[in-house]
């Protein structure tokens, strides 16, 4: 119990990282694979994020007086993470519309039948 | 501590059911709640600037984005 | 066949990752760069929230190929779907009364919520990146609600070039007086109020505005 109330951040960010890793290689459909890609993005920030933390740490914001810096999480992971979230969600609606390309020009989202109809 | 506890099994929970449904806007919407508990997790470890980032765009504008991609293909997976 | 073959990739990964992970224990202190910009966050660049210095004073340069990636992919989002418009139907279906007036009445305050974060972001939680997504969205609920209102493309455009421009011209200027690109030649101000930070809020101003009709431009270029 003891471990796994330490550990249960990672086992939540790896978790999803496994599940989207899982349906990236078994699954047919394009739009699918794609949502699973988005899982494996949330689970890496997720996990940048856990990396940072200090136990019984306040946000790095000086908002009132009397906050103790030394207790203070990790702000560089922090603003990584802010920006990879908007790149996160240009790149997928990139990838989106190649899919709708897709379907417009095989008339399917089966990625065996595409692959089938290429070789 | 319980509360994360539940919130981690449930985000899982939703990941494992949007990799099963047959229908893509049921597994779309699995996804939007998958964005939003994660969202509460990066609150949880004193991000909130992440956390706003990741409930704006994570649940809003990524659901947004795969619903008008599933109205101009197919909405079935075969 | 394939879906055992996958799992035991999987199960070898996952092996690898625990023993990884074994040396980062969760909670510990491991912090070493973040100390310095904690203690000296404030003296040096004027901003309340460490988040945003770093994002904008300490690692400028690297939001502005960000925000350049980002608009490689609406550019590249646009390639791809051109010449593909559908016909937009005439007898495109008005929505509903209740959801016409709502949104009308909603459209100015989800926009004025939005510039509300973008321009406190270096006193609160927020900033540019929060800001301009919720300011897509409130674009979003009005593609959705009132059709007929559609703002025109070129707008998005010119609104997202003038936000890169605006960066950018900010750390020639800095380059010019301070010795280096994004440096902060305005005065700091006193900590914790709105008039502070010299050029940060400027630059939040400028990332939200590019940010906000980026996203919208790609809803617009999508649903289209």
């Amino acid at each position: 119990m003891n471990f796994l109330s330490n550990n249960i951040y990672y086992i939540g960010c790896f978790g999803l990282i496994f599940i989207g890793l899982y349906i990236v290689l078994t699954k047919k459909n394009l739009i699918k694979v794609i949502i699973g890609i988005n899982f494996i993005d949330t689970g890496v920030n997720l996990f940048l994020i856990t990396i940072g933390y200090i136990r019984g740490g306040t946000a790095p914001i000086f908002s009132r007086p009397g906050l103790n810096p030394e207790r203070m999480v990790d702000p560089i992971p922090q603003a990584l993470v802010l920006t990879t979230i908007v790149i996160g969600v240009s790149v997928l609606a990139l990838a989106l519309s190649l899919a709708i390309r897709l379907y417009h020009h095989y008339g399917t989202l089966n990625l065996r039948k595409i692959r089938e109809l290429k070789w | 501590m319980i509360f994360v506890f539940l919130l981690v099994f449930l985000m899982l929970a939703g990941a494992i059911v949007a990799s099963i449904f047959k229908d893509l806007m049921n597994s779309v919407i699995a996804m939007a709640l998958v964005s939003l508990i994660a969202s509460i997790l990066f609150y949880f470890l004193q991000a909130p600037d992440v956390a706003m980032a990741e409930a704006s765009i994570g649940a809003a504008l990524t659901t947004a984005i795969f619903i008008i991609a599933i109205r101009r293909t197919k909405r079935h997976e075969e | 066949m394939r879906k055992i073959i996958s799992l035991i990739l999987l199960g070898i990964v996952c092996v690898g990752i625990i023993f990884a992970l074994y040396s980062i224990p969760f909670g510990k202190d491991k912090i070493k760069v973040g100390k310095h910009y904690i203690y000296n966050g404030i003296k040096e660049t004027g901003a309340v929230n460490i988040v945003t210095s770093v994002v904008l004073n300490y690692r400028g340069f690297d939001t502005l190929g960000e925000v350049t990636i980002l608009f490689i992919a609406a550019l590249g989002l646009g390639v791809v779907l051109y010449g593909k418009k559908k016909k937009r139907k005439e007898g495109l279906e008005p929505a509903s009364l209740v959801l016409y007036t709502g949104c009308r009445f909603l459209f100015p305050l989800i926009l004025l919520f939005g510039a509300y974060i973008f321009i406190h972001g270096h006193l609160t939680p927020g900033g540019g990146f929060q800001g301009g997504a919720i300011i897509a969205s409130g674009f979003l609920l009005s593609y959705l609600g009132c059709p007929r209102k559609w703002i025109s493309k070129e707008r998005f455009n010119i609104t997202e070039s003038l936000g890169g421009l605006v960066f950018v011209i900010m750390g020639l200027i800095g380059l010019t007086i301070g010795g280096y690109f994004l440096s902060n030649f305005l005065p700091k101000g006193i900590a914790n109020t709105l008039f502070s930070a010299g050029i940060i809020p400027i630059l939040y101003c400028a990332v939200g505005f590019k940010v906000g009709a980026e996203l919208a431009g790609i809803i617009y270029n999508m649903i289209e």
